[in-house]
């Protein structure tokens, strides 16, 4: 009876097709280590954010009025209000932080080398999408760093020539920051942008399971059709689609169970230290939420300080690094342009950072070490020797683009295993 | 939140993995049951939000009225939880005639729970002069209008006063007693109330439990 | 894992509050399970404060309910404009003229210790001092130019920087040693910190009410997590043994 339905059922739409060709019969390579569970936990929050996000623009009230007011309420008045807002503020920067870690991984084991171009791409634009959903986000609680917060990333337009100033009237909707900004920010934020994102991942994954996981190692675990001998390949059943198109090495699991209860053991971690979070300290001494925003939006007041989010903050210095307004938006931007041309900046034929030379993986740890740096001064406040520091890193940062470009062209590497290690 | 039951593929869980074992099963189930437990444990706040809010308990607390000012026969209206809640002070003709049409009534003797303990009677009240009801039709919650001197025979022959629903045509009596043959299956609700004293009634709370 | 430790180095450290000015700050060691504390701080807010601020965010019965103050006690002696129990704390003042007396409208108290932090309000409400020069003859150390008159000099007294002559060097010098109080006051110094203690207790309940609660449902969740990691790591562990 039961199979019988499911029969019928399948036969109009391909759920088990789907479910074996994505999931129990997909080739994972099995050296797939800690730094690959980041991608499962970006998809477990972003439902997460998602699903709060739903809950609580029910008793959200986008105005100028009563924004800070319906925070608030919910906060105190609306039954267990508090665990939904503390749940979507904690994601916010769970988020970046999984997604940050996601991004390195790709860059030291060179995911977004060939075949992965396009993977990249999609990736750094959800991760554009998630700036933007993030900031106008952070609007919405019209506290005071919501509000200047959003007057200083606005004005970033009037650096542009000649239409600046208007473009910056045009974004408000109002000759400042207004209750006409949080409606129209409310709207990208709850609808348009969330959209984006999630047909973006979708693309991401579409595209992933296209060309494959990369691995630790770098090696491909799909080899020429009759290239492996049947000792060589996997004793693992997997889908046709793959198996008619290559060999697959004995080098893989299927993607469920084995991948998927790796990833559910990284997501019972995840879970400890984010409720950790959520329940004991939501504003993490102010860098998940930051003080001044509990303070009602005041255009008259700037507070004393004003930095955005520790997630924007390494771009932020390097705004502040560049003394010239146009300079400062086109370096913070031509930042993160860089990291979407990183497959082809990088010239090298080998993923890996095992087996490229050691200027390469010192020049990824320096890199790291660069960017949280830069996110130090772009988050506490401005002293002398800050900006000299600044602008020496935000060299530092182009400099790790120079100079990938430069010795990946004749770099020295070690030979790649045919098989996978470890 | 996404916990992925294990055992949901059986068949091509061994197909991969041939040698299976009871530590596996139990582990299986154990894990499976306790995600479970958590999915649920992560809904209670989902669930619970939806609840009526502080401020909207805030707004809906009871509500006192005074009934002083009624005059025999008046009806005035209260709003309770954002709800119409009708007073009456019913005349004793009309008290008489409320016991002489059980046989037009569907429930008569108030058996059906629409009301608290205290108005399990024929008057459906504390005390038979005034009447308390809630003003939204049974049916499908649009509020009945209140018929008069002579106004209701038009509906049900023979009773000159009663209440009648515009959307649907439903007809309850002056103790709000749903009448036979309409839509409405029961009769109308009376609010906890009590007398704070001979003139005031409190709206929302009953004597004893508050 | 370079990077994690470097990510988690970098986020763990508790920011310290930056609006102190420069001033060092006393640590307040408030306790919001002490319901005594919470309830004279309450007492303290409603005598001292709620003429001039507000707490409109914060309902008179939700505090009842959790400092543990019945309501009919509350309304007599907490509340004492008649509103019924699920008003917020307001006062009666138009905010204009209020704005005119002291120059800015006086802000609304609910959230100001997550605004400031609760070491903050504990050295601020302590360190007061005469200064002839401005409008109300008080200035404050951790808020200078403050435009707040010292609302607690009945309990406090008249509070004066004091210095005591030292002898350096076979020389007497003036050196300051802190705020004191002429002794005016109803309270002795170690009852006046103890009364504003309370108070920053109750302000640092009205920031945040749900955190008791968070942290109480907040231990059940870890316990549970912690049993859902042990057996996710275990069926792990079983379906990969013929991985390796």
């Amino acid at each position: 009876m039961f199979k019988n339905l499911m029969d019928w059922i399948e036969y109009r739409l391909p759920i088990m097709r789907v479910a074996n060709m994505h999931a129990i019969q997909y080739p994972a390579p099995r050296n797939m280590n800690f730094w690959y569970v980041f991608g499962f936990l970006a998809t477990i929050v972003l439902v997460n954010q998602l699903v709060t996000g739903i809950w609580l623009t029910m008793s959200f009230e986008p105005s100028a009025e009563r924004a800070f007011a319906s925070v608030e309420y919910i906060m105190r008045d609306v039954e267990y209000g508090w665990i939904l807002r503390y749940m979507h503020s904690t994601g916010a920067s769970a988020f970046f932080i999984v997604v940050y870690l996601h991004m390195f991984r790709g860059m030291i084991y060179g995911s977004y080398q060939k075949p992965r171009e396009l993977l990249w791409l999609f990736g750094m634009f959800i991760y554009l999408a998630l700036m933007a959903e993030a900031f106008m986000g952070y609007v919405l609680p019209w506290g005071q760093m919501s509000y200047w917060g959003a007057q200083v990333i606005v004005s970033l337009f009037s650096a542009i020539p000649v239409i600046g100033p208007d473009l910056v009237i045009w974004i408000q909707g109002d000759y400042v920051i207004s209750g006409a900004t949080l409606n129209r920010f409310f709207a990208l934020h709850v609808i348009a942008l969330p959209l984006v994102i999630v047909i973006l991942v979708f693309l991401h994954i579409v595209a992933l399971h296209e060309v494959g996981s990369n691995n630790p190692d770098g090696t491909d675990v799909k080899r020429k059709k009759g290239s492996l001998t049947e000792e060589e390949k996997t004793k693992f059943k997997m889908h046709e689609y793959y198996t008619s198109k290559y060999d697959i090495v004995d080098d893989i699991v299927p993607f469920f169970p084995h991948i998927v209860l790796k990833d559910l053991v990284a997501f019972s971690l995840f879970l400890i230290a984010f409720c950790y979070v959520m329940f004991f300290n939501p504003g993490m001494g102010g860098y998940f939420l930051e003080h001044p925003n509990f303070e009602i939006a005041n255009p008259l007041k700037t507070p004393e300080h004003i930095f955005p989010v520790w997630y924007f903050t390494p771009f932020y210095a390097i705004l502040k690094a560049v003394p010239h307004k146009l300079g400062g938006v086109i370096c913070m931007f031509a930042a993160i342009v860089a990291l979407a041309l990183l497959p082809w900046i990088d010239r090298g034929r080998v993923k890996s950072w095992r087996y490229r030379c050691g200027l390469h993986r010192w020049n990824l740890i320096v890199f790291a070490g660069v960017f949280i740096f830069l996110g130090y001064l772009g988050g506490t406040p401005q002293e002398a020797w800050k900006i000299i520091a600044s602008q020496i890193l935000t060299i530092m940062y182009f400099g790790f683009f120079f100079l990938l470009w430069i010795y990946s062209k004749n770099e020295k590497t070690k030979p790649v295993p045919a098989r996978i290690t470890g | 939140m996404s916990n992925v039951s294990l055992d949901a593929n059986d068949s091509s869980v061994t197909e991969n993995q041939p040698q299976d074992n009871n530590r596996r099963r139990f582990l299986t189930v154990a894990t499976s049951v306790v995600g479970g437990v958590g999915v649920a444990g992560a809904a209670i706040p989902f669930i619970g939000s939806w609840n009526p809010s502080v401020k909207a308990r805030a707004a809906g607390a009871d509500v006192e009225a005074d009934i002083s000012k009624i005059e025999p026969g008046q009806l005035i209206r209260v709003i309770w939880r954002s709800k119409p809640v009708w007073i009456t002070r019913r005349t004793p003709e009309l008290l008489d005639s409320l016991t002489q049409i059980d046989d037009l009534l569907k429930d008569p003797n108030s058996e059906q729970d629409q009301q608290p303990e205290f108005a399990r009677n024929s008057y459906r009240s504390i005390k038979p002069e005034y009447s308390v009801l809630v003003g939204i039709c049974t049916h499908l919650g649009c509020s009945p209008q209140h018929l008069k001197d002579g106004a209701f025979e038009e509906y049900v022959e023979g009773v000159p006063e009663g209440f009648h629903c515009p959307c649907h045509g439903s007809k309850f009596d002056m103790a709000g007693r749903v009448f036979n043959n309409v839509p409405a299956p029961l009769n109308l609700v009376v609010p906890p109330y009590m007398y704070i004293d001979d003139n005031t009634i409190l709206i929302g709370s009953e004597e004893g439990a508050a | 894992m370079k990077k994690l430790i470097l990510v988690l180095a970098f986020l763990l450290p508790n920011a310290v509050f930056a609006a102190g000015g420069g001033v060092h700050l006393d640590t307040a060691n408030y306790d919001l399970t002490d319901k005594a504390s919470l309830q004279n701080g309450a007492k303290l807010f409603q005598n001292y404060c709620l003429g001039c601020h507000q707490m409109q965010y914060q309902r008179y019965q939700r505090a009842f309910a959790d400092l543990g103050i019945p309501v009919e006690l509350g309304q007599e002696n907490l509340q004492f404009t008649g509103e019924k129990p699920g008003e917020f704390i307001k006062n009666g003042m138009p905010s204009e003229s209020a704005a005119k007396w002291f120059g800015a409208p006086p802000p609304d108290l609910t959230l100001v210790a997550r605004v400031r932090g609760a070491d903050w309000l504990y050295t601020y409400l302590r360190t007061f001092y005469v200064d002839e020069s401005r409008p109300f003859g008080v200035n404050n150390l951790v808020f200078p130019e403050v435009g707040m008159p010292h609302v607690l000099q009945e309990l406090q007294g008249l509070p004066r920087k004091t210095t005591e002559q030292h002898m350096v060097d076979g020389e007497m010098v003036d050196r300051y040693v802190g705020i004191k109080s002429d002794g005016t006051g109803e309270l002795s110094p170690e009852e006046y910190d103890s009364a504003v203690l309370d108070l920053v207790n109750y302000l640092v309940y009205t920031g945040e009410p749900s955190r008791l609660e968070s942290e109480s449902i907040g231990r059940w969740v870890l316990v549970f997590l912690l049993v859902f990691f042990v057996l996710i790591y275990l069926l792990k562990k079983d379906y990969w043994r013929d991985v390796h």
